[in-house]
């Protein structure tokens, strides 16, 4: 702290000393600011640090265990991509100041819609998957809808929704299925090359196959890699994270989220359309949703009614770790992505170490703590006057 | 000839349920002056720019600009005629940057790669530099959050804003309410750097110190409804002031303190 007082009294000083000079060109109310503040000023330096340090962590604690190599790294990343991938949808909704709490029921809701079609009613697959999308967007806009059109807090909507959803679920699971797991469908998924190519298993096959011919990752006994490419979870993850972060820092619709979350009243002064805007974040959070679910199904090749349950927590803990501000207007996309990360590192590291797994929440619980507390500090800097 | 004025309320009204908010006001804004709107809290004043910002609709009598009735349902199409309103709050997010909130809602834009719409940032930082350098503000940087400016700076951005994206009307709500007296001698200029450009503008405000000056003729609202019109060569600040709700009550304020004094 004294480092810094000391470069700005210098800063201050080096001011008064060019000031005679050119006294039209610069303001003497004008204060320089050093890169060190201008660096905490950005929403994702906590996030980033907090990877450093749960890196740090692991490194010490679980270094020799498996847990940095390849089939490790790949099974820590899966879960930060699944989290990752809502977490890029709860953040711009967040930012534009609201929650959806039924993410976590969607996901389950996702899944049952995807498998019971093809399963008991005959569907191809193709169709029940653009069912489940259709059908969860048309939800999340209902969602939306019912937010701007009430001006209820989204808390208490999208609560709601939390438990119409996981109660639909496991009505529709248990009425067709006659059980909460729907199985079977991952056959489906094995018959339907393009649902396969967008949804399951791994990409860079060939390129796994190929570093492991040259010996420069590890194999198992028969010759294939240890890791047969990067899960499809990934690159998704990666997609959406890059489109929404793009959406948010380079676009008009991304300007709009911020103004809206910032100061729905001042947004809608200067013309800003508010209710499209949130509207279509609900939409955008049920897709991610959707596309957990879906990912998930592909995967397990089952539904079940309790798939995603909490989830719609851990995304808003990512996304407040991600340094989002839980009333709006402040925040980022790289931020989540990082928020999903720690998740991911400290979800799956903590069993490749000596530390009881029953750690893991408390761990969480003091991480969402810390991360809101730094939250709140830059915004009361960043909103003050001096 | 109602073509002299650019902006007239004819014998509106607007009720709220049971609530007359306003009854019968008329008012008339000539093109390039300065039209003050004077009232005590709760004379109508909020109601009555929300209905030129259309934001309200009124409940009855005629709206018209430039000649022509008009009925507008948001405010974005009375900001597309060019009537804007620059409220108390001033619509401005202090989280984001100067620039950001200077083109919110009206983002310029390019094509990245020849196809997708982007926000030209760097147009969009220059533009609110200039802007903002014109009516008198130096910025560091359009970059820094509207939240590290002052109140005057911060009105003074949302006016210049507005007279970027041509307004040929502007509407300030009481824009020196909170502002120390330098400060608001600077919105003043502006006013009057505003009005230079051929803009005409509804002023707000129950400062008459602050009216008069710069006004070219006050319209007096008390309960809801319009005690008048006035040129400034008509009426002096003190007739002004008596007229305003509160005027008298303060006379005599006055007078008792000063014969306590005395």
């Amino acid at each position: 702290m004294s480092a810094i007082n000391e470069s700005v009294s210098n800063m201050i000083q080096e001011n008064r000393a060019t000031a005679p000079e050119a006294p039209t060109s610069t303001d003497e109310r004008v204060r320089r600011i050093s890169p060190w503040r201008i660096l905490l000023d950005r929403p994702e330096l906590g996030s980033i640090a907090g990877t450093v340090l749960v890196f740090v962590f692991f490194g010490i604690f679980a270094g020799g265990s498996g847990m940095f190599a390849l089939d490790g790294v790949i099974n820590w990343a899966q879960v930060a991509g699944y989290l990752g991938i809502l977490a890029v949808g709860a953040c711009l909704l967040m930012i534009a100041g609201e929650f959806d709490l039924s993410m976590g029921s969607m996901i389950g809701f996702a899944g049952v819609l995807v498998a019971i079609p093809p399963m008991y009613m005959g569907w191809p697959l193709w169709a029940s998957v653009l069912f489940a999308f259709a059908g969860c967007m048309a939800l999340g806009a209902l969602n939306g809808y019912l937010v701007v059109r009430t001006k209820l807090p989204s808390f208490i909507v999208t609560l709601a929704f939390m438990f119409i959803l996981r109660g639909l679920t496991l009505v529709l699971s248990t009425g067709f299925a006659n059980s909460t797991i729907v199985s079977g469908v991952g056959d489906k998924f094995a018959e339907d090359p393009v649902i396969n190519a967008l949804f399951s298993g791994t990409t860079l096959h060939w390129l796994f196959t190929g570093l492991a011919g040259m010996n420069l990752i590890e194999k198992l006994p028969s010759g294939d890699p240890v890791v047969g490419g990067i899960p499809k979870v990934l690159v998704w993850w990666l997609v959406m994270g890059v489109a929404a972060g793009f959406v948010l820092s380079r676009t008009r619709f991304g300007n709009w989220i911020y103004t809206v979350g910032g100061d729905s009243n001042a947004a809608k002064n200067v013309g800003v359309p508010v209710r499209r805007v949130k509207i279509s974040l609900f939409v955008l959070t049920a897709f991610c949703a959707c596309l957990f679910g879906v990912l998930q199904v592909a995967d397990v090749g089952s539904a079940a009614a309790d798939r995603g349950l909490q989830k719609e927590f851990e995304a808003i803990i990512a996304v407040v770790i991600g340094g989002t501000l839980l009333t709006g207007g402040f925040g980022s996309v790289i931020g989540a992505c990082f928020g999903a990360l720690i998740f991911g590192v400290v979800q799956i590291g903590i069993s490749y170490t000596n530390i009881d797994s029953d750690w893991y929440r408390v761990f969480l619980g003091g991480m969402l703590l810390l991360a809101v507390l730094f939250n709140h500090y830059i915004r009361s800097r960043a909103a003050s006057t001096k | 000839m109602a073509d002299d004025y650019i902006l007239e309320l004819d014998d509106v009204s607007k009720f709220f349920g049971t609530v007359i908010a306003l009854q019968g006001v008329t008012l008339r804004l000539k093109r390039g002056e300065v039209h003050c709107l004077l009232g005590d809290n709760g004379a109508g004043k909020s109601t009555l720019i929300k209905t030129l910002a259309g934001v309200h609709q009124p409940s009855s009598g005629e709206y018209r600009v430039e000649g022509k009735a008009v009925r507008y349902n948001s405010p974005r199409e009375a900001l597309d005629d060019g009537i804007a309103t620059v409220y108390q709050d001033l619509a401005l997010v202090p989280l984001m940057s100067v620039a950001r909130n200077f083109f919110a809602g009206r983002e310029p834009r390019k094509k990245m790669f020849g196809v997708i719409p982007v926000i030209d940032m760097q147009y969009a930082n220059e533009t609110a530099r200039d802007k903002l350098a014109e009516m008198g503000i130096r910025v560091r940087d359009a970059g820094q959050p509207v939240g590290t400016m002052s109140g005057g700076e911060r009105q003074c951005l949302a006016i210049a804003r507005a007279i970027h994206f041509g307004a040929k009307v502007l509407i300030l709500d009481e824009p020196t309410a909170a502002l120390g007296v330098k400060q608001s001698c600077n919105v003043l200029k502006l006013i009057h750097k505003a009005r230079e450009r051929g803009i005409s503008v509804i002023f707000i405000t129950h400062n008459v110190h602050h009216a008069y000056p710069i006004a070219d003729s006050f319209t007096l609202l008390n309960r809801g409804q319009s005690m008048g019109t006035f040129a400034k060569t008509d009426v002096t600040k003190e007739a002004v002031l008596d007229m305003m709700a509160g005027g008298t009550e303060i006379q005599s304020l006055v007078d008792e303190l000063e014969g306590r004094a005395a």
